[in-house]
């Protein structure tokens, strides 16, 4: 029973932070119509970030907003400087859907080999802030730590703040116009293109985050060949998926059931095939409910 | 899209150029070097792994990620048919082949449905999740990984032919075979289906075609093609493990593409041969400049993905159409 | 006032307008009619900035408004009502309407905008938190008018406000425009495939025919003008 319990608490815990990153990717996605590859490496650069300030600083609560900060500005500075004259030349030519998929990934790759370069073998440290040793709970400590409290409680206001942003503000309301209607959007006045830049912005923090809480939670150091960021990457974009990838309900729905099934894997399986058990879960849910739990039918082709 | 001017170039032609290439194959191979050999080798498995995705993403117009799995499963495949089964060394490439095609086909019918970015996580989760399985089930070899014996020359070669002389030679006929069945396929009507499809699906559905078989099509006969390349990588190597199949391998294979020019075959050797120089360039460069180890290990890297984007903005049809165009306007 | 010199646009390798020239005076109601292809559309999308020219020039009140991007001509007052898909269907009712004046600084003009908007179509209050894809066809085009009055337009330009309209509703719309039109000096280019209709609120009219100019003057003049009747009214 017990057993039960701690593996339903490492996976939403997990699962959360997948979630993250799936906000991260989907908030991309509705924008700009783009998966951008390269959030994994952002989520990477930021993490640095909040180690390095970490460092000078000794404070995690400093550190973690300061990243976010980082995250959104890398991110912001990406969308301008990189996408927006990529989409142009894709437009101008005619070229393939995925091309622009593909340069994110070249970007990664830049972002990786500098950042490889810049901290070599150095690595970043993480550490958790708050104690991750269980409570205990009738004499047997369970999986529930003040840390992992802490990383639900941030991702339940991050969550909960996007929510505010997006249903009640003015920007919510422009975000959410201008990535389902571009061009009606632009016709009622809306600056379309800096808009963009914001979803990236915001994007790029969510990134940050998922990253930080991703190392604190596990390896409490980041690394540039952290394997830990491709797998944050790759599951936060099957989280994305499996959620449909239209919605950020969607995007936390399916990061946690990523995450729960994951765990359960992980007990009571094995560790290896946790990766071609999230294959599997992908393709079962584009095969029985191709626009994922929360989407809607006919919106499946990019 | 301006006029490409086409010369009237026939079979026969083509085929007397396969046959050219064969011979400047075998001139190169001994003339050059064991690690030479041994280069010559994995470019000719890049040439075929590239053109299996050419076919793929170029004609048939779905993009994978994950054709490194594809290789995996080719590779091991024809390790383990010659560990159990104790078969000769080319029908553990056939069954090589076979495997991945069946796999392909599987892999296929699920993303008949997909497209675009939903495709692309998928295959990558495919890179990510399927080397790893073999840590899971120990007759796959887990981490060490399990041999495969390409073989030695026969006796009547001589003393002095070497065995990765003999690794080029098999990879290189191979991917010489490969690639003239696969022009053929593509000129034929399957490469004009794949390319109506890829157009235009509605029209192509219009005018009959059957989509999903279509592409579930080019998917079991570019995973049959990647199967081949694995196997041949396997044949190189002398051994398969996960490490040696990566996230970055299907990256690279990508990138490869990309730099061929995905939508013909006829860049393929660009790619391939980008692959392998640049490692090789970028070490003597980080020699001369800078002799720090940690850019000597990292250029490489960094070359391959700044090459990806300049391609993706420079010349997003691959640098030969670009030259084409260039040249006749 | 709008004018419009040797307006000339092309898509591709089309030929979509040749050098259109007119003029609208300020307050004026001026429809455009023309067969399909005629170049209505691309005509209104190159005023609003989502196309671009080739040649010529158009000038709303001495500013050149060519060459820019769309949201910048709204808050130069230029609203443009797309054909067909002017209302965003995941948004509510509510939210369109926002829509229109977000870009818009003063909060107390922009609620005054919403309360005439809802005077004038009273059955978008009675709907405002629904989704915008629960409205029926006459419902969503009151809507997109209602936005883009929301946008503080001095020259509105709307597309075929009546596509796919019972008769009866067409007449509320027209009707509507109209008094917008008077009671808010505005400026109106109106595109239509319904000429007669147009025709009738109308102050002056335009006939475009495959990209140019094939008659002008004013409305009246025009509806009674037997070869733009045969060949435009259908009798």
């Amino acid at each position: 029973m017990f057993e039960l319990i701690n593996t339903l608490l490492i996976g939403i815990t997990a699962g959360s932070i997948y979630s993250l990153m799936a906000i991260s990717i989907v908030l991309v996605w509705r924008s700009t119509r783009v998966v951008n590859f390269a959030a994994g490496g952002l989520a990477l650069a930021s993490s640095f970030v909040g180690a390095a300030i970490l460092e000078k600083t000794g404070s995690f609560w400093i550190a973690l907003p300061l990243a976010m900060v980082a995250g959104a500005i890398f991110s912001a500075f990406i969308e301008y400087f990189f996408l927006r004259p990529l989409l142009k030349r894709s437009g101008d030519q005619g070229a393939e859907i995925f091309l622009p998929i593909i340069a994110t990934l070249g970007l990664l790759g830049i972002i990786k080999t500098i950042l490889n370069y810049i901290y070599g073998d150095r690595i970043g440290a993480l550490p958790p802030p708050l104690p991750d040793k269980g409570f205990v709970v009738s004499g047997e400590s369970i999986a529930l730590s003040p840390m992992r409290l802490l990383i639900l409680g941030i991702v339940l206001l991050l969550m909960i703040s996007l929510t505010l942003i997006f249903q009640r503000t003015n920007l919510g309301l422009s975000l959410r116009a201008s990535s389902f209607a571009p061009e009606i959007s632009r016709l009622a006045g809306i600056r379309v293109d800096f808009i963009r830049t914001v979803g990236w912005a915001i994007s790029g923090a969510a990134g940050a985050t998922a990253g930080i809480l991703q190392t604190t939670n596990g390896s409490g150091s980041v690394s540039p060949e952290s394997f830990e960021f491709s797998l944050l990457l790759v599951f936060g974009f099957v989280a994305a998926v499996i959620g449909g990838i239209e919605s950020l309900v969607g995007a936390v729905l399916g990061g946690l059931t990523l995450g729960i099934i994951l765990a359960i894997i992980l007990m009571y399986v094995g560790g290896s095939l946790v990766f071609i058990a999230a294959f599997l879960i992908l393709i079962l849910v584009l095969l029985l409910r191709p626009q994922g739990i929360i989407g809607a039918k006919g919106g499946r082709r990019a | 899209m301006g006029v490409v001017h086409k010369r009237h170039v026939t079979n026969k032609h083509r085929f007397i150029g396969f046959v050219l290439i064969g011979l400047l194959v075998y001139i190169l191979s001994n003339t050059v070097d064991e690690w030479k050999s041994f280069q010559g080798a994995t470019i000719a498995v890049y040439v075929v792994a590239i053109a299996s995705i050419i076919l793929l993403t170029g004609y048939s117009g779905q993009i994978s990620l994950g054709h490194g799995a594809l290789l995996a499963i080719g590779a091991y495949t024809a390790a383990l048919t010659q560990i159990y089964l104790h078969l000769p060394v080319w029908i553990c490439f056939v069954a090589a082949v076979l495997v991945t095609s069946l796999f392909g086909a599987l892999l296929g019918s699920a993303a008949a449905r997909l497209s675009g970015p939903y495709l692309a996580g998928t295959t990558l989760a495919l890179a990510v999740g399927l080397p790893s399985i073999a840590n899971q089930f120990s007759f796959l070899g887990g981490e060490q990984g399990i041999s495969f014996d390409a073989g030695w020359p026969p006796l009547s070669f001589g003393e002095a032919f070497t065995q990765y002389k003999w690794f080029f030679w098999i990879t290189s006929l191979a991917a010489l075979i490969m690639m003239w069945w696969i022009q053929n396929l593509l000129r034929s009507r399957y490469g004009r289906t794949w390319r109506a499809v890829k157009t235009n699906e509605v029209a192509a559905e219009l005018a009959g075609i059957h989509l999903a078989r279509s592409k579930v099509l080019a998917f079991t006969v570019s995973a049959g093609i990647a199967g081949m390349a694995g196997a041949l990588l396997a044949a190189t190597i002398n051994n398969v493990s996960p490490s040696a199949f990566p996230l970055a391998l299907s990256f690279s294979l990508a990138t490869g593409a990309v730099l061929s020019g995905v939508n013909t075959l006829g860049g393929v050797m660009i790619g391939a041969v980008a692959l392998v120089a640049i490692p090789e360039i970028a070490s003597l460069v980080a020699d001369r400049w800078s002799g720090s180890e940690s850019v000597a290990s990292l250029l490489p890297d960094f070359i391959v993905s700044a090459l990806l984007i300049l391609t993706v903005f420079l010349a997003p049809k691959g640098p030969i159409e670009k030259f084409w165009s260039r040249h006749v306007k | 006032m709008l004018r419009i010199d040797n307006l000339t646009v092309d898509h591709g390798a089309i030929r979509a307008l040749h050098g259109v020239s007119f003029n609208v005076e300020k307050g004026q109601l001026a429809a455009v009619i023309g067969a399909n292809g005629a170049g209505k559309t691309t005509l209104l999308r190159t005023l609003s900035g989502l196309n671009k020219a080739s040649e010529g020039q158009a000038h709303w009140n001495d500013h050149n408004i060519l060459h820019s991007k769309p949201e910048k001509l709204v808050r130069h007052g230029i609203t443009h009502v797309c054909e067909g898909k002017s209302v965003i269907p995941e948004l509510t009712v509510s939210e369109n309407l926002e829509l229109g004046s977000l870009w818009r600084r003063n909060r107390s003009e922009s609620a005054q905008s919403k309360r005439e908007v809802l005077e004038l179509f009273p059955r978008l209050g009675e709907r405002l938190s629904q989704r915008a894809d629960s409205l029926s066809g006459g419902e969503r085009q009151m809507l997109a008018l209602g936005r883009s009055i929301m946008s503080k337009p001095e020259l509105l330009l709307l597309d075929e406000p009546s596509l796919g309209l019972a008769p009866l509703v067409i007449e509320q719309i027209f009707q509507a425009i109209r008094d917008l039109t008077t009671a808010k000096g505005l400026t109106v280019i109106l595109v239509e495939q319904n000429a007669m209709g147009a025709l009738k609120i109308a102050d002056v009219g335009i006939v475009l025919n495959l990209g140019s100019i094939a008659a002008s003057g004013s409305a009246a003049a025009l509806k009674d003008d037997p070869a733009v009747r045969a060949a435009y009214l259908g009798f």
